[in-house]
């Protein structure tokens, strides 16, 4: 019997993780012992500086390349960005979730999101003026699992990561203060498909340590190289991963459940995942590809085309008929998940580095596109009927052309953001020789402009009525995201180069 | 020829554009704020370049000849691949006789605008258009390179254009403002495809370089950009067949007419075709189109002239006539382009004079243009009078006023090209004199035919000293450029000059010039001054009738071109509202109902959505092994 070694770990390349896991656990203790009026504050505060330390310790950190916790935590350049853009996407999201000013009750969030909707109990935590504090627990807990999730060496650590990130946006998504029956709908559809699929990806890694002997990414790659024979065992182990990966980032045909909950959830939640879970999900997606499979890469590449000219082209139409603006975006993250596929597939140096650019600049848009719709409200809450956006343009100048360039962006157009990232995937794609799927993407680019222009037409051609909604004045929290995330998204479109340096010279995935 | 850098004094020739431009911009930008103190602005910046124009002149006089051309490199403008361009402009005797014209003559018409344009609500705008006029015709005629010339070219045409539509609440005056620019584009296509064409053949579009290498080119290629430049030359200054707009642009207010549409911009193609001169040199076949179309024009500006009541339009006739003049002593080659650039000096002094005349005159008939509505108003207006009188003398030819030499001087050397051509310009002299006559006849002499609430007078001083300092200059600019200026030698090394023997004596035909002129006028005073002028105006013969509808040059635009245009116009709707449409709505409807039926399997219930995960699963599962099998 083999005595247990514990693994050396280098603690200072996984510092920004462990900060935040501390931070994390640090916010149970505050829920458990602090007071209720001193919560809030504190919990704001841990977030907030364990989300820049994190960052701060991940900007020193920036030449670390290393493998550590015995072969479970790999720590290279795309691990580095990939962490720093999810650790940005979570601040701008963080200001969202502590934004007070809109909502005229409070925060985005129920005050007990155990009372029943409806309840005496809820009228009455409504009426004491209670104010929800775990979600800053749960909100770090997810961030620490996407780190986690994005360094990833092994597929053992990938599920745990996985399953740490999933578990808090099951709960975050349920936490709606308003339309709470859809919230929680929408929360109980995520946990029970989010379940179905990690048993995909569990026994999906069972089937690849059944082939390879190994849960450690490089060793499965070492164990198909030195293998002559059958592989379809390891093939079909890998689908089933990839199935568990393609449900998180919401690809066709697992993609049904992104617009009920982005819907459902609170806006502020929809902006954090539906920016950081993409990164963090396609981060290990390609991690796992290149790095244990690139020897089936035949074999991964077919289902991933697949997925990606059916979440495009179905994403894309599907949006065209919606008439509330968080469901068309939730297609939209449908087909966007299929313009990225385009670039994951190509698999090159350049595949990767379009890859990472499109995850930062969709981010952004992302999170700025939501914050402005969890501006606009009417008297019972949010307004994201497309009817209630006629004439917004007209009324409020300023949040109209912020959300134009959102939708520019989104569209592609040049001089935004959208522009370069489909641009760089699309030249990442044809140069891999992957020119029809290159071409459906177009196609299916040309489909798409049409809902996001429609949004703008809407804003600035109708006439405002009496169902137009009015905007909220935000606190500097909200405003700080927006203006952030529209000034990014201008400055990627416009002088693109130096993000593009910076992502080549992140190089590639180490083994 | 050597181009000498720009030194000393000519280092400030950019500041003879960058002034009027500085005003154009600062009367334009500042709105109505500069109402009161705006026109003085105005005419404060083209004073400026008038003098630094006349300093200019000075200081080339004592130049040695070879060293009178000089350029001045502001910045590299144009740089794309091997088509380099400079932003530079060239001062050589023939710009600098320009300059001094555009500068001097617009310094008198801003400030008798002062006085025309007192009581207009928007006049720091006119001025502002005005500055921004003499800005874009100086860069027309300083630039170095025919790409820049283009953009000076272009920005008079869009000053014209501004200007003839300043009263743009009058229907008829933003029409014409809109048929002016219409048809000068016709002839702007032609300045730019010969621009083109000088870029391929010759790979630069800088003066120089062309006439340096032009006669490397071939014949047809030289003649090809001498029709175009000839194009651009008719549409710029109103040449059969593009003249249609000019009788129209007298829509403008009078002064505009005078500077814009008489004394200056509509003569820049007569400095297009001189400045490009090597090139018709070597292109007879286009130095020939150009003596055809001047012909043409010269007889039609003058029938034109006779028949119209309207006194803008009579001198507008004129004007189209007397750059036919120019146009045909250009076209005449080396022994004609001196004489080109005479007659339309002393022409834009004179016209000018005859114009702001003629708006003198309005001014005291409360702004009514219908010469059958004067008479007899040389006694009320003595000033005006006397001031018309001097440009009408000059205009018809008679010794010594200045058109006299001028024109005298393009019959001759029609002559010397041949009896044809000479003969056609003396008829055209005689009707000439039958025209003018017929102005002053109706307007100052015979009886009193005014409206009853008209009560002419005299205009103020701001007006009348700019009428009588053209009046002087109408009647001795000729003497002092031929006899004391020099201008055969002056502008020879530009244009070159060469004279031809005839088989008379000079005497000879100023006498036939003289004979037909004074025929002309008395057939004139005759009709118009001796006789009744019946207010109402009489039908008259064909020519006539032809005559007042512009000798059916609308109706020619109608047929040709307006008319077809409509068509195709309606054709290409309808092709893109059936066609193009259909298949992009067509399309759109397609995706739109796929879009309504895939929606639908978007239940709501979570075992479907299961159901669709462990299909999609199994979908790729089976894939896989069977692209294995």
């Amino acid at each position: 019997m083999n005595t247990f070694t514990a693994p050396e770990i280098d603690y200072v390349a996984i510092a920004p993780i462990l900060i935040v896991a501390i931070a994390a656990l640090l916010s149970v203790l505050t829920e458990t012992f602090l007071p209720r009026s001193v919560r809030r504050p504190v919990q704001m505060i841990l977030t907030l500086i364990s989300l820049i330390g994190a960052l701060i310790v991940l900007v020193i950190n920036r030449d670390i390349r290393t493998i550590t916790g015995g072969g479970a935590v790999a720590i290279d350049g795309p691990a580095l960005v990939l962490m720093g853009t999810i650790l940005i996407l979570a601040l701008l999201s963080a200001f969202l979730v502590a934004e007070r000013s809109l909502d005229s009750l409070g925060d985005s969030f129920a005050p007990s999101a155990a009372a029943l909707p409806g309840s005496v109990d809820e009228r009455e935590f409504s009426a004491r003026g209670y104010f929800q504090t775990e979600i800053w627990t749960l909100f770090l807990f997810a961030v620490l699992g996407m780190l986690a999730f994005v360094v990833a060496n092994d597929l053992l650590f990938m599920f745990v990561a996985l399953e740490v990130m999933s578990l808090p946006l099951y709960l975050m998504v349920g936490m709606a203060r308003r339309r709470r029956l859809l919230s929680q709908e929408a929360a109980l559809k995520y946990f029970v498909l989010g379940a179905f699929s990690s048993a995909f990806f569990i026994f999906g890694a069972g089937l690849v340590y059944g082939f390879a002997g190994s849960i450690s990414l490089p060793e499965i790659n070492d164990a198909l190289a030195s293998t002559a024979g059958e592989t379809l065992l390891i093939v079909i182990g890998m689908a089933m991963l990839l199935v568990g990966l393609l449900f998180k980032v919401g690809a066709v045909p697992f993609h049904q459940w992104t617009p009920d909950v982005y819907q459902g959830a609170p806006t502020p939640i929809t902006a954090f995942m539906g920016a950081t879970v993409k990164v963090a999900a396609f981060g290990a997606m390609m991690r796992l590809l290149y790095v244990a499979f690139s020897g089936i890469q035949w074999d991964w590449e077919i289902i991933l085309w697949a997925v990606s000219i059916l979440s495009m082209i179905i994403g894309s139409l599907i949006a065209l008929t919606q008439s509330d603006v968080k469901r068309m975006l939730a297609y939209s993250a449908i087909a966007q998940s299929g313009f990225i596929l385009v670039g994951v597939v190509a698999a090159s140096p350049s595949g990767i580095s379009a890859v990472m650019f499109y995850l930062i600049a969709y981010g952004l848009v992302t999170v700025g596109t939501l914050a402005v719709i969890s501006m606009v409200r009417d008297s019972t809450g949010e307004a994201t009927h497309l009817s209630k956006w006629a004439g917004l343009g007209k009324k409020s100048p300023v949040l109209g052309a912020v959300m134009a360039v959102f939708m520019l962006s989104l569209a592609g157009i040049p001089l935004t953001s959208g522009f370069v990232i489909k641009f760089s995937v699309f030249a990442a794609g044809i140069a891999e020789g992957d020119t029809w799927l290159v071409i459906a993407a177009v196609v299916a680019s040309i489909i798409a402009a049409f809902f996001y222009v429609r949004v703008i037409v809407v804003m600035f051609f109708s006439a405002p009525n009496e169902n137009t909604a009015s905007v909220a004045v935000p606190s500097i929290f909200t405003t700080i995201t927006v203006a952030a995330t529209v000034t990014a998204t201008l400055v990627l479109g416009i002088i693109p180069q130096p993000m593009i340096d910076l992502l080549t010279n992140a190089g590639i995935f180490i083994r | 020829m050597t181009v000498m850098p720009a030194e000393g004094l000519f280092s400030l020739m950019w500041l003879l554009i960058a002034l009027p431009l500085a005003g154009a911009a600062i009367l334009l930008f500042t709105g109505r704020r500069s109402n009161a103190w705006g026109p003085y602005l105005g005419v404060l910046t083209v004073s400026a370049s008038a003098v630094i124009g006349v300093l200019l002149l000075i200081e080339m006089m004592g130049l040695p000849t070879e060293e009178r051309t000089i350029t001045q490199v502001a910045y590299q403008w144009v740089f794309i691949g091997n088509f380099s361009v400079d932003l530079a402009f060239q001062l050589d005797q023939l710009s600098m006789v320009f300059i001094l014209l555009i500068t001097i003559v617009g310094s008198l018409i801003h400030i008798y605008s002062l006085g025309y344009m007192a009581h207009d609500p928007d006049k720091r705008k006119f001025f502002g258009y005005l500055n921004l006029f003499v800005a874009a015709m100086l860069l027309l005629v300083m630039a170095n390179n025919y790409l820049l010339l283009y953009v000076g070219w272009e920005g008079v045409g869009v000053a014209s254009y501004l200007l003839i539509g300043f009263w743009q609440q009058k229907r008829s005056a933003a029409a014409a403002a809109k048929k002016a620019f219409i048809i000068n584009r016709v002839g702007d296509v032609g300045l730019s495809l010969a621009i083109m064409l000088m870029f391929v053949t010759f790979g630069s579009v800088t003066f120089s370089d062309v006439f340096g290498s032009a006669t490397q080119a071939s014949e047809g290629t030289l003649t090809a950009i001498g029709l175009l430049l000839l194009l651009a030359a008719a549409g710029k200054s109103a040449q059969f067949p593009l003249q249609a707009w000019l009788l129209d642009a007298m829509e403008g207010p009078t002064p505009v007419s005078a500077l814009i549409h008489a004394a200056t911009m509509v003569t820049a193609g007569v400095y297009l075709i001189a400045r490009s001169n090597v090139i018709y040199n070597n292109a007879e076949i286009a130095a020939m189109a150009v003596i055809i179309v001047a012909l043409i024009t010269i007889f039609m500006g003058a029938i034109i002239g006779s028949a119209k009541d309207d006194i803008k339009k009579a001198l507008a006739g004129s004007t189209m006539s007397q750059i036919g003049y120019m146009m045909l002593a250009v076209g005449l080659g080396p022994i004609g382009y001196v004489f080109a650039i005479f007659h339309l000096l002393t022409h834009g002094v004179f016209k000018a004079g005859l114009f702001l005349g003629a708006g003198s005159v309005m001014h005291g008939m409360n702004d009514n243009v219908n010469m059958r509505r004067y008479g007899a108003l040389r006694s009320v207006m003595v000033i005006t009078f006397i001031t018309f009188m001097a440009g009408y003398l000059a205009i018809i030819g008679i010794p010594p006023f200045s058109g006299f030499w001028s024109k005298d001087e393009i019959i001759h050397a029609a002559f010397e090209r041949g009896w044809f051509i000479g003969g056609a310009a003396v008829l055209a002299a005689g009707i000439t004199g039958f025209y003018m006559t017929r102005m002053v006849a109706m307007t100052f002499f015979g009886k009193k035919r005014w409206e009853t609430d008209a009560h002419p007078h005299e205009s103020p001083a701001v007006m009348t000293i700019p009428l009588i300092i053209l009046g002087l200059g109408s009647t001795f600019l000729g003497m002092a450029l031929l006899f004391w200026g020099d201008i055969e030698a002056w502008l020879e090394p530009v244009v070159g000059y060469e004279s031809e023997p005839t088989p008379l004596p000079t005497s000879a035909y100023i006498g036939i010039t003289l004979a037909f002129v004074i025929v002309g006028s008395i057939i004139g005073w005759i009709t118009y001054a001796r006789r009744e002028v019946p207010i109402e105006a009489p039908q008259g013969n064909w020519l006539t009738r032809a005559a007042r509808k512009d000798l059916y040059g609308d109706a020619v635009n109608h047929a040709l071109v307006v008319a077809p245009t409509n068509y195709a116009a309606r054709a290409l709707v309808w092709f893109d509202a059936r066609i193009v449409d259909g298949f992009v709505n067509g399309s759109a409807a397609i995706v739109g109902g796929l879009s309504g039926r895939m929606r639908r399997t978007q239940s709501g219930f979570i075992r479907s959505y299961a159901l669709s995960m462990v299909g999609g699963a199994v979908l790729v599962l089976l894939a896989l092994v069977l692209v294995r099998i």
